[in-house]
């Protein structure tokens, strides 16, 4: 690795720390951004000649820090702006900062970062375009090739989002413990949106966005380094890697899904499994179960199972009993159903989902349920109907590719011998 | 004279690597290390997964269990086992066990990559061992 691919991955790694302590110093995001960019080109200059710091993310801290107030009194200068109002901390001695830069004082500014990305009124994309350009520091031609919008438009979304936070007026005194709890629990849900942004997407675009299931995991991770002892923030981790590990097995070679039961467990990923299961392992001494958690606990089943006929679906029906419990939702009632289905028979799974017919009227995977489920117990017709309308619902060509291949059986099947 | 080499890096970086980049490293090392092992010198070598993933046992009168790493500086890293563990609370157990009626800290991580020999094996060869 040579020196410029490592300066690199330090700025890059040093991103969330430094622009939150900056977001803290100047209160303005704006200000943060641009002096850790200005920062970040004089380590770009100097770490080459002098070597590198000791503590790379208090120096850019610091750098950062300097430029950004030599930038407001040069503005202060010439416009009559109350400067001082805008600036925090203003007198803090350097060896102030250098003392009190470790993880514990980092962890409210990062979460505070995030935060700020979760604003309730942006919409989903806009959370995950903030968080990805502000926190993982994509360019904006990156995060518009991963939404697959032009540079323009994904430009726009961005600014149209930093004034929306910008006016958000988010507190920037350390939270207490409920406030932070809070937060955190809006920030793991902005990270899970960032994941199955790029999880969910399928077919030829399926490499393009596979970074944003990285750039999720790696905000985990951080947040993980951050709260160490947080179950639901090892659940999220977990339930994360454990799905990640699978992204090689999804599509077979033409983009088609390859479900569950069929896919190559050869070309799961090993590493991010141990590290799931890991985790999990940690969350559950906590005997505090929570949504993430359940997940991560139902994926790890999947993983630990070397067939797929190993799977233990009574574990998974219990998980999703617990889920249902904790978040009542049809979906998750559809998804206990797929397991009660293989432990009980399709016959008890299909009047579970009965009643699920009106909240999930327009949902692709419940008439795919529901006609696999006619299908097993030979009410092919009843099956067909329920397939043409989940053909009709899917929202990606490898979706309904998927449902195809069932009614092509079918009809096969039916056909006078 | 045994040597231990201890690998300290910076955590938030090396997980910052994309798979080639760390592929790339481990194979530079390798150069070096495989020929260590041909010539008999080197003994098992081991990769540790995320601080993330560790949990520290801090014995006393009352043994305490804390996620996370082990980050206290005043002691020294001293020395270390390798236990296949069954779980998680088997190896705090086996920690409390070891550590009776001492002031020892453990910190119990789980290892992500073990090389009895410490040669690295041929590409794919790994895969069974690690998922068990």
């Amino acid at each position: 690795m040579n020196e410029v691919v490592w300066i690199d991955s330090v700025l890059r790694s040093a991103r969330p720390q430094a622009i939150g302590a900056l977001l803290r110093y100047f209160r303005d995001l704006d200000r943060a951004e641009e002096s850790f960019q200005e920062a970040c080109l004089r380590a770009l200059k100097t770490w080459p000649v002098n070597g590198p710091p000791r503590d790379p993310v208090a120096w850019l801290i610091m750098v950062g820090r300097n430029v950004g107030l030599d930038d407001v009194r040069r503005r202060s200068k010439s416009a009559p702006l109350p400067a001082d109002e805008q600036i925090s901390d203003l007198d803090d001695a350097e060896a102030d900062i250098a003392e009190r830069l470790d993880d514990s004082h980092y962890r409210d500014d990062v979460l505070r970062l995030l935060f700020i990305c979760c604003h309730p009124d942006l919409p989903a994309v806009q959370q995950i375009a903030l968080a990805l350009r502000i926190v993982s520091g994509l360019s904006v031609k990156e995060i518009a090739r991963a939404f697959l919008v032009s540079d323009a438009a994904m430009e726009q979304r961005i600014t149209r989002a930093k004034s929306r936070v910008a006016r958000a007026d988010v507190p920037f005194a350390a939270p207490g413990a409920v406030e932070r709890a809070e937060r955190l629990g809006a920030v793991a849900a902005m990270i899970y949106l960032v994941f199955n942004e790029g999880y969910s997407a399928s077919g030829g675009e399926q490499h393009v966005r596979a970074p944003l299931c990285d750039e999720a995991i790696r905000l985990a991770r951080l947040l993980l380094r951050l709260f160490p002892s947080e179950p639901e923030i090892m659940g999220l981790t977990a339930l994360l890697l454990l799905q990640h590990a699978r992204t090689k097995a999804r599509l077979d070679d033409d983009g088609a899904i390859v479900l569950l039961e069929d896919q190559d467990r050869a070309a799961w990923d090993g590493d991010m499994i141990a590290e799931g299961a890991a985790l999990i392992d940690k969350a559950r001494r906590h005997g505090r179960p929570g949504a993430y958690q359940l997940q991560a606990e139902i994926a790890g089943v999947h993983a630990r199972a070397a067939k797929a006929s190993d799977t233990d679906w009574a574990a998974i029906d219990r998980h999703y009993a617990a889920l249902e419990r904790l978040q009542p939702s049809p979906v998750v009632t559809l998804n206990r159903a797929v397991a009660v289905s293989k432990v009980q028979g399709p016959a008890v799974a299909l009047a579970m989902i009965e009643p699920l017919a009106e909240p999930l009227a327009g949902y692709f995977h419940y008439f795919g349920l529901k006609g696999g489920l006619l299908l097993q117990l030979g009410h092919g017709d009843a099956a067909r109907v329920a397939f043409d309308r989940a053909i009709a619902l899917a929202h990606t060509p490898a979706e309904a590719a998927h449902i195809r291949l069932h009614l092509d059986r079918l009809m096969k099947e039916s056909r006078p011998a | 004279m045994l040597y231990a080499f201890l690998c300290c890096h910076d955590e938030a970086v090396v997980n910052s690597w994309s798979k080639e980049e760390d592929a790339a490293v481990l194979e530079k090392r390798a150069r070096v290390t495989d020929k260590l092992a041909a010539s008999g010198k080197l003994g098992p070598a081991v990769r540790l997964m995320p601080t993330t993933a560790a949990t520290t046992v801090r014995m006393g009168r009352e043994p305490v269990v804390l996620d996370g790493p082990f980050a206290e500086t005043k002691e020294a890293l001293l020395g270390f086992y390798l236990i296949d563990c069954d779980s998680l609370d088997e190896a705090i157990d086996i920690a409390k066990q070891i550590g009776r009626d001492e002031k020892v800290v453990f910190e119990i991580r789980p290892v992500k990559l073990f090389l009895p020999k410490g040669k690295m094996p041929a590409q794919g060869a790994m895969k069974g061992e690690m998922i068990s």
